[in-house]
């Protein structure tokens, strides 16, 4: 069922009960050509460009659980490509472009909101730094303008512009940064995905990768039995090791806990979204009224998607020092998801040393804004066998060339990334 | 989460610094294969895992903590200088 005004208004007449379930729940097959492990944003994307992009007939998506159920429903819905590094902007920004004409594509609301994403600085060497990266990202044709203490005063008056240690002395922006409502990514993709003829199974988990006398990976072994497949594609950001490990590979990666808050409703008061330059914090406000904020990364390695209160704390005087009206706000809750840290900080779409099986993982915390940019080169280097253009440099043997992709600097810490 | 350091008694996470997994052993040799591996690879386990932890705001000493990281529970804390892995 196409989604439009007439379908809207047919709908309203008939008391909204002629509606039908977005995707449709078909029986498992004995076996498929592409089958992608993981039903996250990533995941079915992949899955709907499989199908749309490469024509790809019989596509099945595996979850453990229920799509859409980890990180795409976990993050703070930032989507943004004010990157630094060559490997970075062109994907970032790809990503970015297909998110702007995402919902005419997917027929579905995804509450696009280009609402502008504001890095502030706070010192000279700040602006420089900032400076850098907007020319960087201007270079690639990616839009970035750097303000003035007064054009931020303008924009977030209740910013402590004049804080004792770190003044707020202007920002980098993003005008086409922005947020979208992450559970409609996956919903939308799903249900594009199943009217492609792409199967959905849910509640199924993985729990062995069958391999050939060649060592090619040639099924999945889950909890609803055998499963044949021609390629195998793992978008299991949080347990990638985990999955990988079931075909003998060792990973570039571990395995940490991020944490996000949202506040009681208020009425508008931030315009986009805003990050502080003298600690890890990011806020913007839902459509719901909610601030929606985050911080580092708890730090240590966990599966557990729950945090603890030393980075609670931390995330807080962050933003109290950022915005001070923040603190009349009541936090209404949090909660905690489970990041693929790269040892880089960078992510990985390539292929492995198992034949047919084939990796998209470590998006350490920028996984969200990438769903659309990941899914379409995810689903190329499935189809082709070849590295998509703007995913070139997201290769698995990047480390052993010490050809990394580290925006940070940080080197093979992943909890530092 | 508490750390029992073994010297300063039961004290909360928030004093300490993470460093991973304490298994990767810095190779004695100087092939390339073997330090991508102890540099880049790691186990990523799910479960109980032995890691290094730094009291920074605390003894200062480093430590072996023996956690779980699907649960986050503390089996054993160790002086790292006296631990046998």
């Amino acid at each position: 069922m196409r989604y439009s005004w007439s379908t809207l208004m047919a709908q309203a007449f008939r008391k909204h009960r002629g509606w039908e379930p977005a995707w449709a729940e078909r029986p498992l097959r004995s076996d498929y050509d592409i089958i992608i492990v993981g039903g996250g944003g990533h995941g079915l994307a992949t899955a709907y460009y499989l199908a749309k992009n490469h024509g790809v007939k019989r596509v099945a998506v595996v979850e453990k659980g229920w799509i859409g159920g980890g990180n795409v429903g976990r993050n703070t819905t930032v989507v943004r490509s004010n990157y630094l590094l060559d490997g970075n902007i062109p994907f970032y920004e790809w990503s970015l472009r297909l998110w702007e004409g995402l919902e005419q594509e997917l027929n579905y609301n995804v509450m696009v909101s280009q609402r502008g994403v504001l890095n502030l600085f706070h010192n000279d060497s700040q602006r420089d730094e900032a400076a850098r990266r907007g020319n960087a990202m201007r270079m690639h044709g990616v839009d970035a303008e750097l303000l003035s203490r007064d054009q931020v005063r303008k924009m977030a008056p209740f910013l402590d512009f004049d804080n004792a240690r770190f003044a707020i002395e202007g920002g980098l922006l993003q005008p086409r940064g922005g947020t979208v409502r992450h559970d409609a990514v996956a919903w939308g993709y799903a249900r594009a995905a199943s009217a492609l003829g792409v199967d959905i199974i849910q509640g199924c988990e993985v729990t062995g990768i069958e391999r050939d006398a060649s060592g090619a990976a040639v099924a999945l072994e889950t909890s609803r039995g055998r499963i044949g497949a021609g390629k195998i594609g793992l978008a299991v950001a949080g347990n990638s090791s985990r999955v990988a490990a079931l075909a003998g590979l060792r990973l570039p990666i571990e395995s940490h806990v991020l944490q996000a808050f949202v506040s009681e409703g208020l009425k508008p008061v931030i315009p986009g979204v805003i990050t502080y330059g003298a600690g890890h914090f990011y806020i913007s406000q839902s459509d719901k009224g909610g601030l929606v904020f985050g911080g580092n990364l708890d730090g240590y390695n966990s599966y557990a998607q729950r945090g603890q209160m030393p980075t609670v704390e931390d995330v807080c005087e962050s933003g109290m020092a950022m915005m001070p009206m923040i603190g009349r706000a009541r936090v209404l809750r949090s909660w905690g998801g489970i990041m693929d840290m790269s040892m880089d900080g960078s992510p990985i779409i390539d292929t492995t040393p198992v034949e047919g099986l084939y990796l998209n993982a470590g998006w350490c915390y920028g996984g969200f804004k990438a769903t659309p940019a990941s899914g379409w080169c995810f689903a190329h280097l499935l189809a082709t066998g070849t590295p998509h253009d703007t995913a070139a440099s997201y290769r698995l043997d990047r480390f052993a060339r010490g050809a990394l992709i580290n925006e940070n600097g940080a080197g093979a810490r992943p909890n530092l990334h | 989460m508490h750390i029992h350091c073994p010297h300063c008694g039961s004290r909360d996470s928030g004093e300490f610094i993470f460093h991973g997994d304490a298994a990767p052993k810095r190779p004695d040799t100087l092939d390339p294969v073997d330090f991508v591996e102890y540099v880049y690879m790691r186990d990523n386990i799910a479960g109980w895992m032995d890691e290094h932890w730094y009291h920074l705001r605390g003894c200062r000493q480093w430590l072996v903590v023996r956690r779980n990281t699907l649960t986050h529970a503390i089996d054993s804390v160790t002086l790292a200088a006296v631990a046998v892995l």
